[in-house]
């Protein structure tokens, strides 16, 4: 790294001082004059799609952006224009879907979301009328979900501290192999081996419990993986200089390492809540599902948010399509709640100064 | 960092003020819905042609108690959500849940002893009831048909309200041999009928499915020679577009123009979607409808064994009005040494829905109650449940 | 800043550590005890993971191998997948292509855009605008598959049709992208894989950008005081620092697009037809297959279902081995590789 640092002082030293020379709106003129042309091209070629219209002005963009700075600054400051242009063509591209993932999840939702829907379950309403309501299904998704949770992150959790900062040899080596493997599980997978476990050979009956050690399997990848590549990016100083001051290693990682990626663990943490709290096959396997609230956990069927999506959306008629988006757009809050509340504490617990 | 100190405290109490009012919302949860669909379940049971009290008066709920979980075949959840609604409205000690995974997963819930009974769309085969033998001691698993179901050929061909076909188009159709709407052999039954050039996109499942398994049989029954498959859960043929479900089934052929597929009669109902009619070589050509799929059943022929009541549906009747696409999905149980706990629940559970009262009701879900001369030996072999 | 973080956080605890035991004067057993009893607490969890991880790749190879020694097809070339007749026969050509094309392409979307959008966040964006925006992404990773699958069908399909008939008009001497029949649905694996990478992109975009917030600042302002250009910084200090954390995010994103099921059954039209024509309505891949099939399988029709997920964990092996090997070849750039 030093001698491209070097390298890069010796090519600079002429035109430090002259950085961004051209005013600050023409990346907007660019961007605008683009947008005029490839509304142009677009019309005038008779392309009958705005997304070609759209591609089109952006490549004139990204290109118009480099020629004009290339010109006026210098080959450097045009790669950055290109860069910064492109980030935010990254940006734009991939908001574009996702803003209408989001919108049509919220403008389908609110239909029928109400406390009505809320404050009840389904019982004795049918699949064909209007009426109803996601009670049950939520607290099973709060029960499963979270019963998955406490199980999967301590362990998961331990296991990367264990590869990171002790895994040596054989061991790490196998656990570090199977975690790979099984970050690619479909969900329907680990829900047969649980049931052929727990149901079939121990001989317990469909439950929540069931449901959320399916989750558990699915869960505990992601966390050692996630969690691990946070742990890696602790600087071995702040390592160093712990041990120098005498503190031994447990109380070295318990108040310098995990604090300091703390919030990386819980972007981890919250991933893999995110995605096991949108899996159906788990609870059409292992919890059966259910029309009525069942507030045990450990005992009966119960249902989920995404079993009652999947349920309704097979019912196929316009009553349980609406049931279906509002009970989407009740998983999204649920989920985003717990994500608010997840960085509250990273945000409290972390001692990360940097501000970004 | 001070300030992004208070930014923290500030999204934990954020966040901390979102549970609460969620859980506020949420705290008073309630399995009574009879307020809040009270309107809707009256019209439900209106049109369901009787009365939820005369309903009642019917309904024979027996010693049973307890907890009855089922599951299979999706093509009789409505039925089944409808039954369940009105048997534990009459009976407050029995809750009965009834889930649809699919035929081939309600038997295995079934033969691995989880549930009390199975709902299938096809007989029991005998490797299963082998392994039946198992769960139902001293007995095995027998097969009594409930739900008569007739399958709609659903179309979207702008400018067509009308389309007849017969089994051979159908089959050709199906089998990518009939490529474009205005085909000599789709204007011959059409005349008169302004079809266009376009290309004709078929629509089948792409998960193994009862559903396609009965239409299935019917192009092997009825166009042998243009339909040179062997049939069975999983399609076939080649060519045409897939789709997961019924439900998208039927979406995909509404967006779609040109478009052609099958699905049971409900969803060509809700989805609003038009139906073919049929030229089965009847003085007419068959409009689909629970009627018309019921005289079609009562042609059917038991032709299990040994108190298992397994149906074979005649595919090419020329009847009169009779939908000769159907499909007659059954409950599966075991006919001696179901499980002590659930046998008097599911035997009067199961004798309701084999009533008169109970089948009547289906046609309002667009399904095809039983003929009367099989409901009555499915009662039969029902009291000999033990 | 790293400084003064690395001066600071440790004076909490200060050169008498936990030697509040009764032998507090003989420092180095009792760290052994707490070390001890730490490792013992971590090494027992990876430990346990190993045996569950274990456990399924057991029982998965028992089924699968029951299932594969009845096949009457080649297991590895036969197209149909076809377990409900006697004798049967099923094989997974067409889904391992189909899982692995729309997993190449999805990644090769979804891995430059998330680059791009964590970099927004953390090195473009005003922090007023980036961390709603964060929240929007974090938002967006715990959409359900089943949503994607809806919303995919309604909405991403019939917007697919242009841009299909496009790339036929323009690359369709590619061959890749020639359409059979101009202008049918366009549930194809494309489709798939764009589906694919609009889900896996919350998820790459999260684990990067928590990477580049733990890029330590000296670097960049070295890099900064050296007069580089922040295209400079971010290609000389962030990404070769990051570089472990972002192949790590894209292997946690590859696995979700390797294993999604319900959105692709909802919109693939999936047949037993194997075929580079990428914008046809054909193909499937292995999760979907799961899907389509489990309702009505038979046990052995399950077995064989399992068999197919068993070569999905090879691929996915494969896959992780060799981003383990890219990690291992930069250990420089890791923090720990004491």
């Amino acid at each position: 790294m030093s001698h491209t640092a070097s390298d890069l002082g010796a090519r600079h030293r002429g035109s430090a001082i002259a950085r961004n020379r051209l005013p600050k709106w023409t990346p907007l003129a660019i961007a605008a004059g683009a947008v005029v042309v490839g509304i142009g091209i677009g019309a005038g070629a008779g392309l009958d799609s705005h997304v070609q219209w759209g591609l089109i002005a952006l490549i004139l963009f990204v290109a118009g952006n480099y020629v004009v700075t290339r010109v006026a600054d210098g080959p450097r400051q045009a790669k950055d224009r290109v860069a910064t242009s492109l980030v935010y063509a990254c940006f734009i591209l991939a908001i574009i879907p996702l803003y209408s993932l989001i919108e049509t999840t919220i403008a389908k939702g609110v239909k029928v979301l109400d406390g009505n829907f809320l404050g009840h379950s389904m019982s004795g309403v049918l699949g064909t009328q209007p009426g109803g309501g996601v009670y049950h299904a939520i607290i099973g998704t709060l029960e499963q979900v979270g019963i998955a949770t406490v199980i999967a992150v301590p362990i998961g959790v331990f296991t990367a501290i264990y590869l990171v900062e002790y895994g040596k040899g054989a061991l790490a080596k196998a656990i570090t192999f199977f975690v790979d493997v099984m970050t690619g599980i479909p969900s329907i997978v680990a829900g047969l081996f649980i049931l052929s476990f727990w149901i079939l050979i121990l001989g317990f009956g469909f439950s929540g419990f069931a449901g959320a050690l399916a989750l558990t399997i699915l869960m505990m990848p992601i966390i050692v993986r996630s969690t691990e590549e946070m742990l890696k990016l602790v600087p071995n100083e702040l390592r160093e200089a712990s041990y120098a001051l005498g503190v031994p290693k447990w109380r070295t990682i318990v108040s310098i390492v995990v604090p300091t990626s703390i919030g990386g663990i819980i972007t981890g943490v919250v991933l893999a809540i995110a995605r096991i709290a949108g899996e159906t096959a788990p609870v059409l396997l292992l919890v059966f599902g259910s029309q009525v609230i069942n507030n045990d956990p450990f005992e009966g069927p119960q249902s989920s948010l995404p079993f009652y999506i999947y349920e309704q959306y097979n019912l196929g008629n316009p009553a349980a399509y609406d049931r279906a988006w509002a009970a989407a757009l009740v998983l999204i809050i649920l989920v985003m709640i717990l994500n608010l509340i997840a960085r509250g504490i990273a945000r409290w617990k972390a001692p990360k100064t940097s501000g970004r | 960092m001070k300030l992004l100190r208070k930014n923290g405290l500030r999204a934990t109490a954020l966040g901390a003020l979102a549970v609460s009012s969620a859980l506020v919302l949420t705290a008073c949860g309630s399995d009574d819905n009879s307020s809040g669909s009270g309107s809707s379940s009256a019209s439900a049971s209106s049109a369901g042609g009787s009365s939820p009290a005369a309903a009642a008066g019917s309904i024979d709920c027996g010693k049973g108690s307890g907890n009855l979980l089922a599951s299979g075949s999706t093509a009789q959840q409505n039925a089944m959500d409808q039954w369940v609604k009105d048997f534990t409205a009459a009976c407050k000690n029995i809750q009965i849940n009834y889930k649809g995974i699919g035929s081939g997963a309600g038997v295995q819930q079934f033969v691995q002893g989880q549930t009390a009974f199975a709902g299938s769309d096809s007989p029991l085969k005998p490797e299963e009831i082998a392994s039946s033998k198992k769960v139902c001691s001293g007995g095995q698993g027998i097969d009594l048909p409930m739900v008569g179901g007739p399958i709609a050929l659903v179309y979207n061909v702008p400018g067509v309200d009308n389309l007849t076909l017969d089994a051979s188009t159908t089959a050709k159709i199906f089998n990518s041999k009939i490529t474009k709407w205005n085909d000599p052999a789709i204007a011959k039954l059409n005349p008169g009928a302004k079809l266009p050039a376009t290309a004709i996109q078929p629509f089948h499942r792409s998960d193994e499915s009862g559903t396609t398994d009965n239409f299935t049989k019917y192009l092997i029954a009825a166009a042998k020679s243009d339909w040179p498959y062997s049939g069975g859960k999983a399609w076939q043929a080649k060519g045409g577009q897939s789709a997961q479900g019924s439900a998208n089934v039927a979406s995909q052929v509404k967006q779609t123009a040109g478009s052609i597929g099958y699905a049971e009669l409900s969803y060509a109902t809700s989805g609003q979607l038009p139906t073919v009619q049929l030229n089965t070589g009847a003085s007419a050509p068959v409009k689909v409808s629970s009627e018309a799929a019921s005289k079609a059943i009562a042609d059917a022929k038991v032709v299990g064994t040994g108190g298992d009541l397994a149906l074979s549906l005649n595919y090419t009747t020329k009847a009169d009005g009779a939908w000769p696409i159907t499909l007659v999905t059954s409950e599966i149980v075991c006919d001696k040494g179901n499980k002590a706990a659930t046998l008097d629940a599911t035997k009067s559970f199961l004798n309701y829905m084999a009533s008169a009262d109970a089948q009547q009701k289906l046609t309002a879900q667009g399904y095809a109650p039983l003929p009367d001369a099989i409901a009555g030996q499915v009662r039969t072999a029902i009291g000999s449940l033990s | 800043m790293d400084t003064t973080q690395t001066a600071e956080a440790p004076p909490p605890s200060p050169p008498q550590p936990p030697a509040d035991l009764d032998q507090g004067v003989q420092q180095r057993p009792v760290l052994r005890v707490g070390d001890r009893l730490f490792l013992a607490f971590s090494g027992g969890s990876g430990i346990l993971l190993l045996v569950v991880m274990a456990a399924i790749a057991g029982f998965l190879t028992y089924r699968a191998v029951n299932a594969i020694s009845q096949d009457h097809g080649n297991f590895l070339t036969t197209f149909e997948w076809n377990t409900g007749v006697t004798p049967p026969v099923f094989g997974i050509a067409v889904l391992a292509f189909g899982t692995i094309v729309s997993s190449i392409i999805a990644m090769a979307i979804a891995v430059p855009v998330s680059i791009g959008i964590a970099l927004f966040i953390t090195h473009y964006a005003h922090r007023r605008v980036a961390s709603p925006l964060a929240y929007l992404v974090d938002l967006l990773a715990a959409v359900p598959s089943i949503v994607y699958g809806l919303w995919g069908a309604l909405f991403l399909v019939p917007h697919m049709n242009g841009l299909d008939l496009w790339l036929d008009k323009y690359f369709g001497w590619t061959y890749i992208f020639d359409q059979s029949a101009p202008g049918s649905a366009a549930r194809s694996l494309f489709t798939v894989s764009i589906l694919l990478a609009i889900m896996i992109i919350p998820i790459i975009t999260n684990v990067s950008r928590e990477v580049f917030r733990q890029v330590p600042r000296m670097h960049e302002e070295a890099a900064l005081a050296l007069g580089a250009t922040r295209w400079e910084v971010i290609r000389l200090s962030v990404l070769p620092f990051a570089r472990s954390g972002i192949i790590s995010a894209s292997m946690l994103g590859l696995g979700r697009a390797l294993g999604e099921t319900m959105a692709v059954a909802t919109v693939l039209s999936s047949s037993s037809v194997l075929s580079l024509h990428l914008l046809d309505p054909q193909g499937g891949t292995f999760a979907q297959n799961i899907a389509a099939h489990f309702g009505e399988a038979t046990d052995f029709g399950r077995d064989a279902l399992i068999a197919g997920g068993l070569v999905l964990f090879v691929i996915t092996l494969i896959v992780n081995g060799a981003a383990r090997l890219i990690i291992a070849r930069r250990k420089e750039y890791s923090g720990a590789s004491a």
